[in-house]
């Protein structure tokens, strides 16, 4: 059993070092049990690629993207300049987050603030790492031939142009990956963004995430594959509207990586 | 007999040029009411982008069939233009056929090909009528969207209508024409048969040459009048998009779809907040006058040029999932009602000696409902749509900021997301001191 360890930047400057990178959680990583676990299955990633990272631990916040979306710019930059001021206290270069609403925040929006950093998805950093060989994901083989279907979300798609690399890191677990009839450029969306998440719904016919689980289980996909807590919350609530739960799981990429390597 | 064709044609050349300018400035000068936003940066990207997307059609092509049809229609406008030339020389002069004799051989060549784009547009235009009356496509249905009940439906297939007459009246004109020269009528000069037109000869064969003259003048004159008509209409319509949506591309943004402008206009108080900038009171920036946008003037000259070059074909509507599941947002509806909106202060304005006068309207309320701008998730699926790069979010966005920042009117679940923020910087209510307790569940 491997010794997982997190440190924090402060720790690490108090030690005189500084991380290859920066793992930002994000309050859904942080503080949603769902979403927590998949924090856990992507630093159990990072320490069994042996990438020396860190996190912000108590000193994050919100990057303010929901703040900004209901239309609150105040409240949105007063998060934005408060945290910049963080990472540029720690010289911080490199940020990896599995949140595609952080992502999007910190690297499109943060530099119109003064707050300039290399940011990626966790996508991204998981096809490097496999194509590095860093980790081998498909030795475990527990989804191998099983029909996966990815549900793309709108801030690291349309958003943001990344479409492949979620969908190669699926295909390093030799699954069989089944795309539902909206994807990519012409995804769904959860029904989660723009601040959605926090209030109820408009009235109309149906709510987004039963339409979005409707099409995913059409797939007959036994296993859905997110990049997005937004996403994970809203397809799971669809899930469980469906009386699905027992037969079709949804898990993000990191948790797949992790089960797939018996991390 | 000829002069007096001639100072009629100059007359409503005249004419039509002077309406179809004064509505050039009047939509010119309520884009321009629109706040400053400079898209003129890196040129070289701005033209590529409007010569794949306007000239060459891209997004069109997204639905091959239609994206041909779509590309018959705008080859055809785009090239028959050269023949229209010939026809307002030859209105001005009184001659007939004046490219004739300088192109010899070619001639009877070129006019064939454009008679191949008349028919391509006249097919084309007679399919887009069928499929718009039929309501095989639910985006252009009005009893599916509000937004199109009335005058847009009806605007959709006036100018279809409008085309086949077009290409009809050009097309029997030419086919009278070669009668014409069959019986060696002196004003009518020699060119040969017509590639498409010469089918449509038997129609003329029992014709007298009187007959023909009369046929073939009044269909010259439905032809090049229906264009100037044309011109014009196009201006208050929908259609607007066939000169719009080159300039609309070229000043698209260039940034990523995920970036949200940027409001520097808080910057600066927000740094004092923080006590990251301590400036004396003399230089305290003033507070502007309105966050967020409340009306037309408060968006950018391009969301106001958007608005000019939709031409309603929904398909940021059919792709919106707050549409699709029945909401009353329609992002099409969005770019709708800001040109209603612009419309109506045009004609505010021409009543007003060319200065707004207040109508005690605003684009939020009056026209877009704030229940339609809360239901956005902001996925940009309205954007990523679009054919000529329009982007109704912007201005969703932007009206929003208007409601929480300057109403403090959201609705309760938002103050208190704001609130949480505020206290606990999450949008949950957690203690910030728990945020990293989620280590301790690892083994160690």
């Amino acid at each position: 059993m491997m010794d997982y360890k997190v440190p924090t930047m402060a720790e690490m400057a108090a030690r005189n070092e500084t991380p290859e990178i920066l793992f930002w959680v994000g309050c859904a990583g942080a503080f949603d049990d769902r979403y927590k676990k998949v924090t856990i299955a992507f630093a159990k990633i990072l320490n069994h690629a042996g990438i020396r990272f860190a996190v912000l631990g108590t000193e994050e916040s919100c990057t303010g993207d929901p703040a900004r979306r209901a239309g609150n710019e105040f409240a949105f930059q007063m998060l934005a300049m408060s945290n910049i001021q963080v990472l540029d206290m720690y010289s911080v270069k490199k940020i990896v987050t599995a949140c595609p609403h952080c992502f999007n925040t910190l690297k499109n929006e943060y530099p119109g603030l003064g707050g300039n950093y290399e940011v990626i998805h966790h996508s991204e950093f998981l096809q490097q790492l496999i194509n590095e060989r860093k980790i081998r994901p498909a030795d475990g083989q527990p989804f191998q031939g099983k029909k996966i279907t990815f549900h793309d979300s709108c801030y690291l798609g349309r958003a943001n142009g990344i479409y492949n690399a979620p969908r190669e890191v699926l295909h390093a677990l030799d699954a069989d990956l089944v795309e539902m009839k909206r994807s990519r450029a012409k995804g769904l969306c959860c029904g989660a963004g723009g601040a959605q998440m926090f209030k109820e719904p408009e009235k109309g016919t149906k709510d987004i995430n039963i339409e979005r689980i409707e099409e995913a289980l059409s797939t007959g996909a036994e296993t859905i594959a997110v990049g997005c807590p937004f996403c994970m919350i809203m397809m799971t609530d669809g899930l469980k509207n469906k009386n699905k739960e027992d037969s079709v799981r949804i898990y993000d990429l990191a948790e797949l990586i992790a089960q797939a390597g018996n991390f | 007999m000829t002069i007096i064709q001639q100072i009629l044609f100059i007359l409503s050349l005249g004419i039509a040029a002077w309406l179809v300018s004064r509505r050039i400035l009047i939509i010119s000068k309520t884009i321009r009411l629109g706040k400053d936003e400079n898209l003129t940066d890196q040129p070289g990207q701005r033209l590529a982008t409007m010569m794949r997307i306007a000239f060459g059609q891209k997004k069109m092509f997204d639905k091959p069939w239609v994206g041909l049809l779509h590309f018959m229609v705008y080859a055809g406008f785009l090239l028959i233009n050269i023949e229209v030339l010939e026809i307002i020389l030859d209105g001005i002069t009184g001659r007939h056929r004046l490219f004739e004799p300088l192109l010899g051989d070619f001639y009877p060549v070129l006019i064939g090909f454009f008679e191949i784009l008349a028919l391509a547009v006249l097919v084309a235009c007679s399919i887009f009528l069928v499929r718009r009356s039929t309501g095989i496509v639910s985006r252009l249905q009005p009893t599916r969207h509000r937004e199109l009940r009335n005058w847009p439906q009806l605007d959709g297939k006036l100018i279809l209508i409008a085309e086949i007459v077009l290409m009809m009246a050009i097309l029997t004109m030419n086919a009278a024409d070669s009668t014409l020269q069959d019986l060696d009528n002196p004003h009518y000069p020699q060119t040969g048969t017509f590639l498409i037109s010469q089918f449509l000869k038997p129609v003329f064969a029992g014709w007298n040459e009187h007959g023909l003259v009369i046929y073939e003048r009044i269909a010259w004159w439905v032809h090049i009048l229906g264009i100037f008509a044309f011109a014009l209409y196009v201006t208050y319509s929908k259609h607007l998009h066939i000169a719009l949506a080159f300039p609309n591309t070229y000043f698209t943004r260039l940034v990523p779809k995920g970036e949200m402008k940027n409001m520097p206009e808080i910057t600066s108080e927000v740094r004092i907040m923080l006590g990251i900038d301590n400036p004396p009171h003399s230089e305290v920036q003033a507070v502007p006058e309105r966050f967020g946008a409340r009306d037309v003037q408060d968006l950018s000259w391009k969301n106001l040029m958007d608005a000019y070059s939709c031409t309603e074909c929904g398909r940021c509507t059919a792709a919106c999932p707050a549409n699709i599941t029945g909401k009353k947002l329609s992002p099409r509806k969005i770019m709708m009602d800001t040109r209603d909106r612009l419309e109506d202060i045009g004609q505010n304005m021409l009543a007003n000696k060319g200065t707004f006068s207040d109508d005690g309207k605003a684009l939020i309320g009056d026209y877009i409902l704030e229940e339609e701008i809360l239901a956005c998730t902001t996925c940009n699926a309205c954007v990523q749509e679009c054919p000529v790069l329009i982007n109704p979010l912007d201005i969703i966005l932007q009206l929003r900021r208007y409601k929480a920042m300057d109403e403090a009117k959201v609705p309760a679940s938002w103050n208190m997301m704001f609130q949480n923020i505020d206290t606990n910087q999450a949008p949950w209510k957690f203690a910030p001191g728990d945020r990293f307790n989620w280590a301790e569940s690892l083994p160690k």
